[in-house]
């Protein structure tokens, strides 16, 4: 599914990365524990979570995660999206809870990473 | 083609900037995407280990044909128990450390997962060396 139809159905804010959301997403992985994130070997990766901080955007960096969407419409601070915008990264702003954007992922075709 | 990079310990807004420099040159090498992942996803893990235990550190890299190899030597505490701190789940982190995702115990046997080689060598009271190689032509 392409990044701007997930942030369709989800009601999400695009809030940087407009060029990438053409890109097609086929698995997801919803967690706030960014060392659980970085364990897993996945490509066109979509990262679901709670957690808000510069380390998320690193953790994708190096995971080659393209699309983080933050539940909850946590903060994303500028120095976040300035750090996605360098790595050409789509950063989502979804008001629903993590259970509920996985939910409306899942029933829409996304796979599960396990 | 050689590389040196600091660490300072406790400096969370760092941590990544050595792996994300590491990614860009090995790119620039034209590299193999899942090799390039496996290195910075190693590296990175042992920035975040530098930052959340030890007070200061020094990263060296090494790439030649073969191989790239990845040095971190640490000024810290050091590791009591190298085969405790190698089982996934154990932990000295700070809450702190688990604020920004990390400190779960998964951050050394992620490292052994994505590398070739893996040498720890630790003194307590002292500091801690990692070397990470990684093999081009497997």
């Amino acid at each position: 599914m392409k990044i701007k139809d997930i942030a369709d159905i989800l009601n999400a804010e695009i809030v940087c990365g407009f060029n990438e959301i053409n890109r097609e997403a086929n698995y997801c992985f919803a967690s706030d524990l960014m060392s659980d994130v970085l364990t897993i070997d996945k490509d066109n990766l979509l990262l679901i979570t709670g957690l808000s901080n510069l380390q998320t955007i690193r953790t994708a960096e190096m995971s080659d995660i393209f699309a983080i969407i933050f539940a909850r419409n946590k903060e994303i601070t500028e120095e976040m999206k300035k750090l996605a915008e360098d790595n050409n990264m789509v950063l989502l702003k979804c008001k629903y809870s993590m259970f509920k954007t996985s939910g409306i992922l899942y029933k829409n075709g996304i796979n599960p990473v396990y | 083609m050689q590389f040196e990079y600091k660490i300072k310990g406790g400096d969370f807004s760092e941590a990544g900037t050595i792996s994300s420099k590491l990614k860009k040159i090995l790119k620039q090498l034209n590299i193999d995407n899942k090799i390039i992942k496996k290195v910075v996803i190693a590296l990175y893990e042992a920035e975040v280990n530098v930052i959340a235990h030890a007070y200061n550190g020094k990263v060296n890299i090494d790439i030649d044909t073969e191989k790239i190899e990845i040095n971190i030597k640490d000024k810290g505490p050091g590791i009591e128990n190298i085969a405790k701190a190698m089982e996934k789940g154990f932990s000295t982190a700070t809450s702190k450390v688990r604020e920004m995702g990390f400190g779960a115990g998964m951050g050394l046997p992620n490292i052994k997962k994505n590398s070739d080689k893996l040498d720890i060598k630790s003194k307590v009271s002292e500091g801690t060396n990692l070397k990470i190689i990684t093999f081009l032509n497997k």
